[in-house]
This record gives C-alpha cells, structure tokens and sequence, in this order.
C-alpha cells in the first residue's frame, strides 16, 4: 500500500486548523498542524511533509516571511497560501515567492481537492520521474460481466488489446448485451482506472438538456440554475466518457460532440472559460449508423472518428452456453438482496432459459429470474416460476403459436392492444423496459390496429 | 450498534421515511428518528448565512449520551466549516454523530428542476458516507464506492450507493 502523503496545516485560529485537519483526515492524508510560523518551521526541519498549507496572515511570522524561510531550507517544497483576501499584488508575491498556488477564504471544497491532489500529483510526478502502474496480463471483469463462452472471450481478448490505449472504442450489439459493462472493462483495465468512467445515455435526454448534461453550465446560465454545475466531459477529465445511444443525437449536437472530441476543449453553457479535459472515448449503440450516415442523419466525419476499433457483443441467443452461468450470477444476486435462499434452476427450467431466444438479452433474463425469485416458492425455480411460461389458453392463443417467439409475439400484442399501445404500461406489465419493448415490437413488425 | 437519525429544521416527512426505509433495508441495526432539542440558530453565521456543523455536533455530543449507537443529524440548513464554502455533510472519524445537509443535494439548484427521486438517491449516499467515517473509514479511490470524495454535487451523483469490498468489512450491521 501506497505510503499517505503528509500536510501540515499552518493557522494561527485554531477553529480554521481543525477543520482544516478533520478534512483532511478524510481524505486519507496524514496530517499535522501548526499555530504558527516558527512552530511550523521546527516541525519542517525535524519532519518531511508532501504539502503546507500556510495562512498569509498570522501574528509573528508571516505566512509570505515563512514561505522564503521553508523555500531556503527545500525550493521543492510544496507550499498553498490562503488569505482571507484576495489581491492582485498579494497573489503576485505568493507566486514570485514560490508558492504553488493561493486560495482565497471560505474556498469551494472541489476547488481545495483538485489543487491539492494537482499539487501532489505533480510532485510525484517530479520525484519518481514517472508514474509507475502495475502490469497486470489478466483482465480485470466487472463482476457482473459474465460469460466463458468463446465469443465472451474473443470479446476479453479485445478489451486487454484496446484498454492500454486511449483509442476511441464503438461498441455495437443489441439491447441489454451489456455494452455498459464491456465500456466499463475497457476503462478499469486501462491506466485511466483511478478516474471515474462517466456514462452518459444520449437517447434518454432532449437535446436542449444535452447540451447542459455534456458541457456543463455556469451559474445563472438558465433560469433556477442558482449553481454552477461541471458536465460530464468536464468529470472525465483524465478518465473515460462512455456515450450511450450515439445514434439517437442530433446532427447540430453531433458538430459540438466532434469538435470536442477532437479539441478536447469546450465551454460550459453560459460560460466564457475555455475548459481542457483529457478524456478516452467510448461509445455505444444498437443501430446501424452507417446507415444513419447513408440517410445523412449522421454526420460522416464524426461516424469515421468514432469508428477506430470496434467490439461486437453477441445477442444471447447466439452464446446460450453462457446462460447457465449467467442464471446462477443473478440467482446468488437476487438472492441476497431478497434474502431468499432460491439456490439453482430446475433442469427443466434451465432447458427453457437455454433454448429461449432472449430479445431483450441478459437484461431480460436477468428480470426473468427476479420475477421468478419473487413468485417462486420454494429453493428451486421451476418453469411455472418464469413469466413466459403461461398456457395458451389464458393468453387467447390460436393453435398455431407453438414456438416461443410467435407465443412472445402474440402475448406482446395483446398485452399492447390491451392497454392502448401505451408503452410504458405495457413495459411494466411485461416487466421489461420500454426499449426491450421497442425492439421486440420493431422485430415482430407489430402495428396498432386501425379502427 | 443501532443508528439514529435527528431531524433539525427538516421538513419533508417523506424523505426521512423513505431514509429509514432504505438504511432498514442496509443494515440489521435498528433505525429509530429521534427528537433532540437543538436551537440550530445559536449556531448561525450572519456573515456567512449559513450554520456551523462542527458546533452544532459539539451540542448534540452533549445531548446524546443516552443513545448507544450511531447519530446523524439531518437538516435542510445549509451547513459550513471554516475555509470551506458549504460542506454536504461532516462526520466524527471512527465516532458516534455525524450531520448531513440536504439543503445543496436538491436538484433545482443546479438545473431548476425538482427531481425527488435523485434527491433520495444523494441522501441515501451522502447518509452512507457519513456514516461510513462514523465507522472508521476515510475516503475511497474506488469510484463505485459511496465512500468515495464527493465535495462537488457531480461526484455524489457519479459515485456508487454501496460501499466496496475493502470498506465493507469495517461495517458494522451492513448487510451484504
């Protein structure tokens, strides 16, 4: 474990010292403090600190005179100011004096973490010349990104190619494959890990609060915006944006997309700051967007900078290896957030689950298994349990349904024409979401009838 | 060890409900909400026109003796310390109280639209995460973990609901 870089708090009032100190302290600092300048100047040249932070104004020495007497002894010493206010001239000599930055009293507490990690991270930087990382050969999975199928290890394969890179990555399969999740295993193996992988799904936001979500606003930008708020570009900084459902954006949102991903610059709306982030790209989507492009509903420059390395996920009908596995991941899941002790599937039920089609892919047998768990009665799921699994007769089925898909076909219809073509009712009733539900109607060709 | 919410100038009923439920669901500890008597004016910054969280624990210390568990008080006030511009909340590290503000995890101040359900989301995690420092544990590299820094409104909503691994073990009563 990484040894905890130390700081030393120099304030003449003790109220600013411990506030200062408890902060720090959870954020896994080791932390001092020093009531003066002359005390703060002994504990330096008895003990090593990574970073001080230095109140301009104390009675005695200074925090400007203690800056020079602490520079004199270590010019790499790392050392923040902070006063009460701010000035020009005052901001100048703290400067010129050495000092790596000042801030000014009450400080936002985004802006003292990111300076003094800044800070930190430079030093470490300076002192071991390079950042070293561990070498890890194996991929490292999300634990829920399950299969050993030989198309899920093609996919494993590819995620250890592209994660040491920062090249763009398209991720193309159908809904609920677990695109999210493979982004997610891109991002954890590469050296971006330390930095959060922001996902931002672009079919479920309108294209005015797009804008606002990606870039960020400033505050006042828009009416009730009483606070400035950083976008998502802005939040992966240094670490991964994930852009679900590229194809469902606009094309004026897509000129903004492709000069930011290529600038890596941006303004936040109602801002005149130019902010740089260093982000990694990953997106993803279940439509032909080269047929977008075709239809000149996708712009072809930014379909070419996106499309650099491609992942394909396989539906799970096309990996039913994979589903025993999966059915028992989200069995030990659900049963400890039910606290049910459901333990396996019966054979017969595990038969079913194999040789089902899954349209709506893992997400769907993942909801097939929480429905089962929650009507199940006992330590075995069953075929009753599943809730496809009903008799023809109670869904007004004509003999001719005997496959499953015509039998899904038939019950969605129905289910549909029962509740209007409303589409989030039917979704609930179905227990799927709207857009499994879009798809299955889009494969099945479904219509509202004409009256 | 059980836990006990205080509400101090908290004023939505339903959300310290679904609260309790939610922390229920958590841990095996009981969750009981329970009535302090604590003048939060005495503990207001004209000059700043914002509440002191350090002095406001230090008060409930005094109050709570008969409480053997874990405390968070939860208010609606905006909260500070001293050198910073607002806190979301502050916990004794490997203490008993903790105090969380809802006043900067509602939505209409940022985007001026109300959104219950994301507001219940950032107390359930910024409860977590005060609690988590009550039981020892400071902040947490691993971004899907409620115990990781969250001084910007962004990073509480980036952040995960549950505590990781590492930091799961040193709580007590969680439920895995």
């Amino acid at each position: 474990m990484d040894k905890k870089e130390r700081i030393l708090i120099v304030d003449d009032e003790k109220i600013v010292r411990e506030s200062l100190f408890h902060w720090f302290e959870e954020e896994d600092y080791d932390v001092d403090t020093a009531e003066d300048g002359e005390t703060a100047l002994n504990k330096y040249e008895k003990e090593k600190f990574d970073l001080l932070l230095v109140d301009m104004k104390m009675p005695g020495m200074s925090g400007l005179d203690l800056l020079s007497k602490i520079k004199a002894i270590d010019k790499d010493a790392l050392i923040i100011l902070i006063t009460a206010f701010a000035s020009v001239p005052t901001a100048i000599t703290a400067l010129k004096n050495g000092a790596y930055d000042y801030v000014t009293k009450p400080v936002d507490p985004d802006e003292l973490a990111h300076l003094v990690k800044k800070a930190l991270e430079q030093r470490a930087l300076k002192i071991e010349n390079i950042q070293l990382k561990e070498n890890i050969d194996e991929i490292i999975k999300p634990d829920n990104l399950i299969g050993e199928s030989f198309q899920m290890k093609k996919i494993y394969e590819l995620v250890h190619t592209v994660a040491r890179t920062d090249t763009t990555v398209m991720i193309r399969g159908e809904s609920g494959t677990g695109k999210e999740l493979v982004a997610k295993a891109i991002h954890i193996n590469s050296s971006r890990k330390y930095f959060p992988i922001i996902p931002v799904n672009c079919g479920a936001l309108a294209e005015s609060l797009l804008e606002s979500e990606l870039f960020g606003h400033e505050k006042g930008a828009f009416t009730g915006a009483q606070f400035k708020r950083k976008g998502k570009f802005e939040m992966a900084d240094r670490g991964t944006i994930f852009l679900d459902e590229i194809g469902s954006i606009s094309l004026k949102m897509q000129i903004e997309l492709l000069r930011v991903i290529e600038t890596k610059q941006f303004n936040r709306v109602g801002g005149n700051e130019l902010i740089k982030s260093d982000f990694r790209v990953i997106i993803a989507t279940n439509e032909p967007l080269e047929e977008l492009v075709k239809a000149g509903k996708f712009r072809e420059d930014l379909y070419y900078r996106l499309n650099v390395f491609t992942i394909v996920i396989p539906p799970l009908r096309e990996r039913r290896d994979d589903i025993p596995l999966l059915a028992n991941f989200f069995i030990n899941k659900f049963s400890r957030v039910m606290n049910k002790p459901v333990k396996s599937v019966s054979k017969e039920a595990m038969d079913f689950l194999i040789n089902y089609d899954w349209p709506g892919n893992v997400r769907e047998l993942e909801n097939a298994i929480e429905r089962a768990m929650v009507v199940g009665k006992t330590n075995l799921i069953i075929v009753d349990d599943l809730p496809f699994h009903v008799s023809s007769n109670s869904f007004g089925l004509d003999g001719d349904a005997k496959s499953l898909s015509a039998m899904e076909k038939k019950y969605i219809q129905k289910i549909l024409n029962e509740n209007n073509w409303n589409i989030s009712k039917t979704a609930q009733e179905l227990e799927i979401d709207r857009v499994t539900l879009y798809n299955k109607i889009n494969k099945y060709g479904l219509r509202k009838a004409e009256y | 060890m059980d836990i006990f919410i205080a509400p101090l100038k908290f004023y939505s009923a339903p959300l310290l409900q679904n609260l309790v439920t939610e922390l229920s669901k958590r841990f095996s500890s009981a969750i009981h909400v329970i009535d302090l008597k604590i003048n939060l004016e005495d503990f207001f910054s004209t000059e700043r026109e914002q509440y002191f969280s350090t002095q406001i624990i230090a008060e409930a210390m005094k109050l709570t003796d008969k409480f053997d568990g874990k405390i968070i008080l939860l208010t609606d006030v905006d909260i500070f310390v001293p050198v910073l511009t607002f806190i979301f909340g502050e916990a004794q590290l490997n203490g008993k109280h903790s105090i969380l503000s809802v006043c900067r995890l509602h939505e209409e101040f940022y985007s001026g639209v109300s959104d219950e359900h994301l507001l219940f989301q950032r107390t359930v995690k910024e409860a977590l995460h005060e609690l988590g420092h009550c039981y020892g544990l400071r902040h947490c590299v691993d971004w899907d973990c409620v115990m990781h820094s969250s001084p910007g409104i962004e990073e509480v909503d980036i952040k995960g609901n549950i505590f990781c691994r590492k930091c799961i073990s040193k709580i007590e009563g969680y439920k895995t």
